[in-house]
């Protein structure tokens, strides 16, 4: 693997197909064949692109535009959700083009695979921590393209050798000479030479940004509130709707009566697509009232009695006698002692800040979007359909993303919004609110696990295994992606390739779909998540069992495996574990995995209270991200990450009633609160492999700490998530009178 | 029509008495700064200040402000405690996806307003209104602190940063 080689750094395809699942790491190959998609260097497609946004007068490539004067804009490959990648992607660039962040600006990049698409995805797409991954090599090489232009352009002016001149703040400086030359003023000359075959690229011990604890490019407008999401757009003319959709999962509307809320003042229009129905108005407030005040009649569907209990027994029946698909089999299951536990992880919303929204213009033959999303192209064509256009007719404009987490890789929202924009004339902003947004989530899956070794007499693991029942999110998001076998390899990552030397091994997925209607999606830590709690939970079963340490446990089987076990012994020293003695009913649970090609172990630290309340005291976070780009970014990724997998583990849950999400907004589907918030102490080993993945890993590592931590303070094993605080109670009687008496229901006590 | 004074200046808005603050700033004045998350008051994305007083904006009438000043995030700068909590949050970095910051800064700049020195309890209870589901809390606190102190709070793992922010 050489992340800095230089020249046509590519990524195989067969490399990308084999990874399959977003997550996996991938291959780099020097010299593999282009195919469209993101480049350094200058493509048919280019010309056209630049002349749309503002005809710089030097744009070497899709990245980079100078203007003639001076100013430097960076156009970004990837959606920005929160994950600083606008600042990542601009200090790669800038690392190599020779300016300080400071003097850049960034634009959101058009739907176009050609420029923007990520092989490693098949699409110009926002997701599975890949970004960094994927263009470590290419936006650096993109830089240094624009820099060699520049410095040739100044040298040929100059008459003098380009290896004499030096670059720093957008300026080339021949020193012998005393001669200088803005980017600004070369950007006409340089946009006549041809491309440069080979660029040279900076030694990491050169790099002046990258490693570099630096701020983010977007701080300031969303310190001042001037950035603008998605839900911001205004348009002239534009009317504002809210919208309802069948609360049947898959069921369809049979009638409106729509008098009452035509008659609410400022309500324009309601429309009606054949699953929901959209109230517009002169703004939100309208709109709204015109949704409460209609009276509408749906025809729920097969769904219509469908229960969260009655999926949960069908994965359970799936993964007693349906057949599975063998992921990975390596060595043979021994003689020895068996050791079974079944594991259980309910669906589970996104619920980003920003609720889903789109703006769309549809005029006759043409179709404009405004819209904050991972999958821009993927908008384009969903759109296009909805609209009857040809895709070249649908303009999209990409905004920032107030949170993704997997909910904005889906088109739902986009193809709903064109339906009803397609029948009005004006502009038309589409806002779901916060129930629709949660109700109408694209669910994360649940699962049902039944995890297994053999062990022998000192408790090693001799034999390890795990069947897993669930539905698949690729199969419908990117069924291309599966598998000859019909294997999802998203839904054994990390156990298939357990961080644990394990030579006997046999992991099995029974698929099983879930009802038409109840989509399942990509959420933040996508198969990791899952597979990281389970295995990481019963790791620690097994330890205990063997009367092991479970850090000493783990260390055992990480022999082979050193980056690993250099993160368990950071966060295990940086939090003292070991030394001295807890309170009672305080305990500290550990797990570690391998996932998007970053190593991490967390040790989180609670203490349960008398009545079953767990209170995050500390959590201490090991990293091993490869090349580190951004510190203070890898630092908050990894403290929101951590702390989002926790909120969920302790809190979230999406159940099914009538074929209905029970859920609605943040009283029923909580998340947790700054003042429940551990500090997240992040040490990270430093490193010159591959950047990793940052996004995600934090979210999967966390449930099993907090689960293994809750076990060391209560001797209780949570095999289900969320947290059940009532198992956790010491008097449990004097829980249940607790939880009536402030008013609860039966839910929360059972 | 209802006279409001937003910002400083006094705003005619043909609205209805029951339409929320939040809605009359976000689509009738056009202020986008102050955020939707909820509607019920359970995140504090339309946190506003109603003569200095942090408020929600989705559940608060325009028919019930009166002659009550409202400040939004596009005016908090104005006053000397959403002044330095901006310069601290700018400092600390504390955004990421962004939405919910608006919202975080009015709650804390209230907090600041009226307990210069807050604890980690005072800054648990003005702050916990305020979802962030990108889960910044840990530079929130560290922010809040700054600006309170004027101190730089040393993060967790990144010693110093260097003053080299972008423009």
């Amino acid at each position: 693997m050489k992340p800095a080689a230089v020249g046509a750094v590519g990524i195989s395809r067969r490399g990308a197909l084999q990874a399959g699942g977003l997550a996996l790491a991938f291959t780099w190959v020097g010299g593999s064949k282009a195919f469209a998609a993101i480049s350094p260097r200058q493509q048919p497609a280019d010309a056209a692109a630049a002349l749309v946004d503002g005809n710089p007068a030097f744009a070497p490539n899709a990245f980079i535009r100078i203007d003639a004067d001076g100013g430097v804009r960076l156009v970004m490959p990837m959606a920005e959700m929160g994950q600083a990648i606008y600042t990542g992607s601009a200090m790669l660039l800038a690392e190599e083009l020779g300016v300080e962040l400071d003097q850049v600006r960034v634009e959101h990049s058009p739907p176009n695979e050609a420029l923007y698409g990520m092989p490693l995805l098949g699409g110009q797409i926002t997701g599975g921590s890949t970004s960094t991954r994927g263009t470590y090599g290419v936006l650096r090489e993109a830089g240094a393209v624009a820099r060699t232009l520049l410095v040739s352009a100044a040298a040929a002016q100059w008459k003098v050798d380009a290896a004499s001149c030096t670059v720093a703040r957008g300026v080339v400086s021949h020193a012998p000479s005393n001669r200088q030359l803005g980017f600004g003023a070369l950007a006409g000359a340089a946009a006549k030479l041809p491309m440069p075959a080979k660029v040279a690229l900076k030694e990491p011990k050169d790099f002046k940004l990258i490693g570099q604890p630096l701020r983010r490019v977007d701080s300031a407008g969303k310190v001042d509130g001037s950035t603008q999401f998605g839900i911001d757009v205004r348009l002239p003319g534009m009317k504002v709707a809210t919208v309802k959709a069948c609360p049947t999962l898959g069921g369809v509307l049979a009638s409106v009566d729509d008098k009452a809320a035509r008659a609410i003042p400022g309500v324009i229009d309601v429309l009606r697509i054949k699953d929901a129905v959209a109230v517009v108005g002169e703004h939100f407030w309208a709109a709204k009232r015109g949704l409460d005040a209609l009276n509408v009649q749906w025809t729920p569907g097969q769904n219509a009695a469908l229960t969260t209990q009655q999926l949960r027994a069908a994965l359970a029946g799936a993964l007693a006698k349906d057949k599975a698909i063998v992921g990975k089999e390596t060595g043979k299951r021994p003689e020895g002692t068996l050791v079974q536990a079944t594991y259980d992880l309910p669906m589970l919303a996104h619920a980003t800040m920003e609720p889903l929204n789109t703006t769309v213009h549809v005029r006759p033959g043409e179709c404009e979007i405004w819209v904050g999303t991972q999958v821009p192209t993927r908008c384009v064509s969903a759109a296009a359909k909805v609209a009857g256009l040809a895709e070249d007719k649908v303009v999209l404009h990409n905004q920032y993303l107030g949170g993704g987490f997997g909910r904005r890789l889906e088109t739902d929202s986009v193809e709903q919004a064109v339906a009803f924009a397609k029948q009005v004339p004006y502009p038309l902003k589409v806002v779901w609110t916060r129930e629709e947004d949660i109700r109408h989530d694209i669910v994360r899956p649940m699962y049902h696990d039944d995890i297994s070794a053999v062990v022998d007499g000192e408790g090693r693991i001799l034999w390890f295994g795990d069947r897993i029942a669930g539905g698949t999110v690729l199969g419908r998001w990117a069924p291309a992606f599966m598998g000859k076998d019909g294997m999802d390899s998203d839904l054994i990552e990390c156990v298939a390739e357990p961080c644990y030397d394990l030579p006997n091994l046999k992991v099995e997925w029974v698929r099983h779909d879930m009802p038409p209607g109840l989509n399942v999606g990509w959420w933040r830590g996508v198969g990791p998540t899952h597979n990281l709690f389970v295995m990481e939970s019963f790791i620690d079963e097994l330890a205990q069992r063997a009367k092991k340490d479970p850090v000493a446990y783990r260390r055992a089987m990480l022999k082979k495996n050193p980056r690993t076990l250099a993160v368990l012994d950071l966060a295990a020293d940086k939090i003292g574990w070991g030394k001295g003695t807890l309170p009672a009913r305080v305990g500290r649970g550990v797990a570690v995995g391998d996932a998007f090609g970053s190593r991490v172990c967390a040790i989180v630290e609670v203490e349960v209270t008398p009545q079953g309340e767990v209170r995050m005291r500390r959590a201490v976070v090991g990293l091993d991200c490869g090349i580190a780009v951004n510190a203070s970014s890898i630092e908050a990724q990894i403290q929101g990450g951590l702390l989002f997998g926790l909120s969920a583990a302790l809190f979230s849950e999406i159940t099914l009633r009538e074929g209905t999400i029970e859920q609605s907004n943040f009283h029923d589907y909580r998340m947790l609160r700054i003042n429940e918030a551990p500090p997240v102490e992040v040490h990270t080993v430093k490193s010159g492999e591959a950047p990793g993945g940052l996004g995600e890993v934090g979210t999967a590592i966390a449930a099993p700490a907090l689960a293994n931590a809750i076990f060391a303070a209560t001797g209780v094993r949570l095999r289900a998530l969320p947290v059940n605080r009532a198992l956790l109670a010491q008097d449990k009687e004097a829980l249940k009178k607790k939880i009536a008496d402030a008013g609860h229901g039966a839910r929360s006590a059972a | 029509m209802i006279d409001l004074n937003i910002n400083g200046q006094s705003v005619a808005l043909n609205a209805p008495d029951d339409m929320p603050l939040l809605w009359a700033l976000r689509d009738v004045v056009g202020l986008t700064g102050t955020k939707f998350g909820c509607g019920i008051a359970q995140c504090g994305a339309c946190t506003v200040h109603l003569d200095g007083q942090p408020v929600r904006s989705c559940v608060l009438p325009i028919g019930a402000i009166g002659k009550k000043a409202v400040t939004t995030i596009e005016a908090v700068s104005q006053t000397p405690a959403g002044k330095s909590i901006q310069k601290a949050w700018l400092d600390v970095d504390v955004v990421q996806c962004g939405y919910c910051q608006s919202g975080q800064i009015m709650s804390a700049a209230a907090l600041l307003q009226r307990t210069p020195n807050p604890s980690d309890a005072d800054i648990d209870m003005a702050m916990s209104g305020n979802i962030c589901r990108c889960c910044t809390y840990s530079r929130i606190r560290a922010a809040i602190k700054q600006a309170a102190t004027g101190k730089a709070e040393v993060l967790q793992s990144v010693v110093a940063m260097p003053v080299r922010s972008a423009s």
